[in-house]
Parts: structure tokens; sequence; C-alpha cells
């Protein structure tokens, strides 16, 4: 927990969170998508999630995604201590979705809630937005939306701390395999 | 005991190596395996029904005595998580022919199998098995003996939760067989883990340890009392085929003194749950009106039995992984 410093302060994230809403509502319509599902992926993609889906005034119900039984890494690391259920309100089948979360880095998370969605079923459509962009891809998945694209060194990682009051915070890769942290979910 | 079991089940971490009883397990594991369930609930309701989580691997369910409901709850949970299964009915095959516990287990070992789940009439056996089997190799208790049963006493503890939202403040009335039952001896403990208020059981007194107080349960030989102003009453089944000599006079007798009917039910909290492990004797353990009423929850024990039982396999498969990588890195 230590050398970690704040990047942006809540009033930051919000003005980000705003940018990223006129994104998605400018692509909607640019694709011709109405009554879009959105999912947020645990946990600081849903914190984006429910303001997101607040601010566009959607109408189907918040979807939430928690992507620990589809990890890549359960191998190494075991079972997630903290996982919570998904919760899809609705089918979806033939739906397009607006898929949230707060930090796009590897990939793998991203490959994971895919690999979960359809488990449920098969979408129209699937739009990735995400509140930060940054470098060390290990896979091809590339971002719709996003509204921040930090320059980071490799052993550099950021996080959305939240839900109450939201930041993001830079500190420097140390020992994760602790039980109970986030389990390398920078991901 | 409760210190080994506490050595032989959890690493340093307090992560889950086996899961042979409750005994020396504390309130913190426990709420673990009951918390990882709850995410697990939903995969039962989707299209695929299943997580990758343990693709790959061999899950052996080694029953040496029959159990249909245990063995493909067991069955399904692996399945769900993508683990291949092998159900070995071994009082069929190998131990007829003369082989040893051992030598079946090394040739199972031998063909790389990841998990044993283990089911036998003799008490220890699951035990025995964990402290033999191969590092890396994870074995679940799914009964032994007059022992225990900790996945069945998890999944009560699971649907008590998910009906009365806490365990502390709740009384709770085990009614039956005490002294035949590894289900009810893993009830107690896990009930008295998890910090319930009162924990009561009821039952004749051919029907009881001779031990039973010392076990921390409050002891009644009335049904009527036994059950008045309870929140949770948990049926056990009479378990004949355990039963040498007269322990009873009849079965009509003891429905007319033990047996739950809706009158007898009336005496207990309003809105009390009614539980059996399974399969009931209807008409001896309850009334049939009483099984299938408004306040019975036993076909919800069956389909959480599903999802403590993914959480187990899940998490002992998880911490033998780590452990196998740290031995090999």
């Amino acid at each position: 927990m230590s050398n970690r410093k704040t990047l942006m302060d809540t009033e930051a994230v919000e003005s980000l969170v705003d940018i990223m809403a006129g994104k998605i509502w400018t692509l909607l319509n640019e694709r011709e998508i109405s009554n879009p599902l959105m999912i947020g992926i645990r946990t600081g993609g849903v914190w984006l999630a429910e303001m997101l889906h607040r601010e566009l005034g959607l109408e189907e119900s918040l979807g939430t995604l928690d992507i620990s039984f589809y990890r890549d890494d359960f191998t190494r690391i075991g079972m997630n201590p903290e996982v919570h259920p998904s919760d899809l309100p609705i089918p979806v089948d033939d739906r397009h979705i607006i898929l949230i979360d707060d930090v796009l880095h590897t990939g793998r998370t991203i490959r994971a809630a895919l690999n979960e969605i359809f488990d449920y079923g098969r979408p129209a459509s699937i739009i990735l937005a995400t509140l930060v962009d940054r470098s060390g891809r290990e896979l091809p998945i590339q971002p719709d939306i996003i509204a921040l694209h930090p320059e980071l060194e490799q052993d550099q990682h950021i996080t959305l701390i939240g839900p109450d009051p939201l930041g993001l915070v830079i500190g420097s890769k140390t020992n994760r395999s602790s039980r109970g942290d986030e389990q390398g979910k920078d991901a | 005991m409760s210190l080994s079991n506490r050595t032989l089940q959890l690493d340093k971490e307090q992560r889950l190596l086996h899961f042979l009883t409750i005994d020396g397990l504390g309130r913190e594991i426990l709420t673990e395996i009951l918390d990882t369930s709850e995410g697990f609930t939903g995969v039962s309701e989707r299209t695929i029904k299943k997580v990758p989580l343990c693709r790959g691997k061999v899950v052996a369910n080694l029953f040496f005595e029959n159990s249909t409901r245990t063995r493909t709850t067991f069955e399904l949970a692996a399945k769900r998580l993508s683990a291949d299964v092998l159900n070995l009915n071994i009082g069929a095959s190998a131990a007829s022919k003369g082989e040893t516990l051992l030598d079946t287990l090394h040739n199972l070992e031998a063909m790389h199998v990841d998990m044993f789940i283990v089911r036998h009439a003799s008490s220890g056996a699951a035990h025995f098995i964990a402290q033999h089997a191969d590092r890396g190799v994870g074995v679940i208790n799914a009964g032994d003996g007059r022992h225990a049963h900790p996945t069945q006493a998890m999944l009560d503890m699971f649907t008590i939760r998910r009906h009365k939202g806490e365990f502390v403040g709740l009384r709770v009335a085990i009614v039956g067989d005490i002294l035949h039952s590894r289900v009810a001896r893993s009830q107690i403990l896990a009930l008295n883990t998890l910090g319930v208020s009162e924990v009561r059981v009821v039952a004749p007194r051919t029907l009881l340890p001779s031990d039973a107080r010392s076990l921390g349960v409050h002891v009644y030989h009335d049904m009527e009392e036994g059950v008045r102003d309870v929140d949770v009453i948990i049926m056990l089944r009479l378990q004949k085929e355990r039963m040498q000599g007269t322990l009873l006079p009849s079965e009509h007798e003891y429905f007319s003194l033990f047996g739950l009917t809706e009158r007898r039910l009336a005496l207990a909290d309003s809105e009390a749950i009614v539980m059996h492990p399974g399969p009931i004797n209807r008409g001896v353990e309850m009334d049939s009106m009483v099984a299938d009423g408004a306040q019975s929850v036993i076909l919800q024990q069956v389909s959480y039995g599903i999802a403590i039982r993914m959480a187990v396999i899940s998490m002992v498969i998880g911490t033998q992984n780590l452990h196998m990588q740290e031995v090999a890195g």
C-alpha cells in the first residue's frame, strides 16, 4: 500500500465518466442501437457502470459480472476468496451490450468476461468502454471507448479506488501473491 | 483431534487443502465456503450451466458405500466446474477382489486423478486417504461411518443463512437419530462454530450418544418441548440399516412421539423452516403435509448442495494447485 500517489480525485474521475457517457451516446447513435444492456465488471467497472447507467438513463437494469470463475490464472492463484455471483437481469441473446471496466491492461479480464457472457447466450454485439487504457496488452483486445490513456512504466500500476470517494491512484508493482489482495485484477 | 484436523485441512495461509470434517475449522473458513457457494448459485440458472474453473482436472468419486443423491450432486458439481469425473463403485469391484484401500488409491493416482471424493462406512476413511494421497491430490469427505458429513452440514448452513440471514440469535432443533448420524455431528459443530444461540437435540434416549451434552447442545426427550419457539427444525432420517438390536419399539410409535406434524410445527416460531437431509421416510420422521408444506425447504437444500460442492471442490483444487506451483517454481 506504500508509494501510491493519487492521480485523480473524485471530481476528476467524474468528469472522465462524463466524457465516457458522451462517447457512448455518440457511438450508440452512430450504430443506431436502442435499449442496450450495460454490464459492469466487478469491482471498479460496476462503480463506473452505475454512474454511466444513471447518466445515460438506460431502461434495462444494470448487469454485473464477476469473472473469478473464468480467470486463466486459477491454477496459479487459487480460488478468489471474495467471489460474488454474476447477475445479468435479462437474457443476452440478440442484445446489444455495453461492457464497462475500469482499467484495460493485459486484456485477460476482458477475455474472461467475453467468455462468461457467451455462456449466458449470444449477444448481437458488444461495445467495450473503459475508463483507462494503459500499455501492456497481451491479447488482441481493443476498447471502443476510453477516457484516459496515461503513459506508464511497465512496473507501475494504476487502480480505481472507491466507491466513495472515487479516485485513480498510481503505484509501483509490489508482491501481489498474498491472499485477499486484488489477485492481479489489474488485467 | 481439533488441532490435527486443522493442520491436515488448512495450509499456513488458512486455505483449504482437504475437506474432511468441520472439527478444527473456524468461523472464517466456514464463512468463506458459504460466500464462495453464493457465487456458484447462479451458474445452475444459465443457458450453459458450466464454468471453466477446473477444466482438465480429474475428480474421482470413490464410493465404498451406496448413495445416489450425494454422489449425483458431487458429480454434477464437478461437471459444472468442467472437471472430468470418474465414478467408482468400489464395493462392486476392487474391494471384493481383495485389493487394499491403498492399492486402489495408488492405482488411481497413477491415472493422474486430482481429487478423491470419498464415502466409506468406516469412520476416518477419508482422513486415512488424505494422509496417504500424493502431493497435489485433494480429498473431500462425502460421509464416513458415524463420524462426519461436512458438505451436508455446510449445505444445511447455507440453507439456514439464505432463509434467516444470520446465525447469531437463532435457535435450532435437530430431531431424530442422533446416535447414528454423521450429519448431526457435523451440523452441531458447524452451528456452534457459526455462533447460533442454541442448538437442541431432540431424540429418544436410545438414539442419543451417551456423551451428547459434551457436544455443546441442549438435550430434549420431549418433541413438543424441543421444537417450541425454534427458528429451524432439522429432521434426521431414521437409519434403519445401521440399527442393531431393538432401539425402537416400532416406526409407528416413533412417529407418534417424534414425528413432525403440522400441530407440532405450530409450536415453533411462525417463520421456522423445516429441513431434512433426505431421503425422507414419510409418515415416520415427518408428515407429508409438513414435508411438502410452505415451511419446508427440503428441495432447496438439494439445489444448494450443488453450489456448496462446487465451492469446496474448487477451493481445494485451487489450493492444491498453488502448492504444486510452489514445488515446481
